[in-house]
């Protein structure tokens, strides 16, 4: 049996590039625009939105990555719900997919047919279905999707539109990355793995169908930037600052106690680089802590911007384990204020 | 003393973890990239040692004592 983590250097969502390196390229090329494109790149949403012109918006985008975990069903799974997850976070209903994978040649056929059985089961799951796709050899396996949704003009969900006064409600709890690393390193427990792996397999689809019929006035998800990227993303662009209170932050307890020994993946470290200057933190918070908000989540939860009512209406909703994590104010100093 | 350039994380955590199986008082470990550094720091710290960096180049000396 292949241990697929063992076939490849960094895994999930923090084999991405270091965001700094991607936004000095991406920011020397001139940005394509078209009236009916409404979300583009400006501002670093989770996919691009399409107006169609009767009232509905077509939402787009495309994710793959490093196997993040060693059962090809399960990984399947995970890449589906992660590439699914920027829909979700758009307000969209996916609606095709299609698949996108780099396989070595010399490896067993029926991996990749468990992949794309896991995948196919996911994708079944958020009620939508895949159409091909595009398959090349590689050294080492890489498997994603690209995804299509639906949504309509009023209903969509952009990362740039929180308001002040807003609180902040993470649908998923945070250390996937952190226990992905020790459980590379065998030094996971089995219970912290399969909890991440739970975690990684959830659609965010139930957070996207408590939040359908609630005044969400911003949303994101949770991937290889961490919470703090992201977050970053949602206070910069709305000119707010977004502050954090890190006690009431969902985390697996199993990932604290893996960053206390060490066992962070670069990525986090990337991720922690690139917001030099940006994140205020409070004397006295534990280091571990501060460690996983930093952590690239693969297929993370949902973050939704709300006042305060529609965000109580939404945990009672969804119950364990959403919470609400913060809230934005005026702009400040710092983009993110950690206490 | 163990030097961990070349190898990115978990792998240098690991070799520390082997490195001071026998719990030594003093030990000097060279990593070349900040992830390195930070996570063995992080679990010579967790398991009772205090770490001293020095900055060469590119790489970091660090050492551990307890």
């Amino acid at each position: 049996m292949v241990r697929l983590t063992k076939t490849v250097k960094s895994s999930g969502c923090a084999a991405k590039l270091p965001v700094g390196d991607l936004e000095s390229v991406l920011s020397s090329i001139p940005l394509m625009e078209d009236d009916r494109l409404i979300v583009g790149f400006e501002t670093s949403d989770d996919a691009l939105a399409w107006d169609m012109g009767d009232g509905r918006v077509m939402v787009q985008s495309v994710d793959f990555f490093p196997p993040v975990t060693d059962e090809a069903y399960d990984f399947g799974q995970i890449a589906a719900a992660n590439a699914l997850s920027d829909l979700y976070a758009m307000g969209a209903q996916p609606a095709v997919a299609m698949n996108v994978m780099c396989f070595p040649s010399c490896m067993e056929l029926s991996v990749m047919k468990e992949i794309l059985l896991g995948a196919q089961d996911k994708v079944r799951e958020a009620g939508a279905v895949i159409a091909g796709g595009h398959t090349i050899a590689d050294s080492t396996i890489k498997y994603g999707l690209s995804v299509t949704g639906f949504t309509t003009k009023d209903r969509l969900w952009r990362n740039s539109t929180a308001r002040e006064g807003d609180v902040l409600v993470l649908t998923k709890r945070l250390g996937v990355g952190i226990i992905n690393t020790a459980i590379k390193a065998d030094m996971a427990s089995d219970e912290a793995a399969v909890k991440a792996l739970e975690s990684m397999k959830t659609l965010n689809k139930r957070a996207y169908e408590c939040a359908q019929d609630l005044a969400i006035h911003a949303a994101t998800d949770v991937t290889g930037f961490s919470l703090l990227g992201h977050l970053d993303e949602m206070a910069r662009s709305a000119g707010l600052c977004a502050h954090v209170d890190t006690a009431a932050v969902p985390v697996f307890d199993e990932a604290l106690e893996l960053a206390r020994f060490g066992l962070i993946p670069e990525g986090a470290y990337n991720n922690r680089a690139y917001m030099e200057g940006r994140v205020t933190v409070a004397e006295g918070l534990p280091r571990e802590l501060v460690d996983v908000l930093y952590d690239p989540q693969s297929s993370g939860p949902l973050l939704l911007a709300m006042d305060e009512e529609a965000a109580s209406t939404f945990i009672s909703r969804f119950g364990a384990p959403a919470a609400i994590i913060g809230r934005f104010s005026k702009a400040e100093d710092s983009h993110i204020v950690l206490r | 003393m163990l030097d961990t350039s070349g190898y990115s994380c978990p792998e240098p955590v690991l070799m520390t973890k082997k490195a001071l199986k026998d719990r030594p008082k003093d030990f000097v470990v060279i990593v070349d990239n900040v992830a390195s550094r930070e996570n063995v720091t992080r679990y010579a710290e967790a398991i009772g040692y205090t770490v001293t960096t020095k900055a060469e180049g590119a790489k970091w000396t660090l050492t551990l004592t307890r």
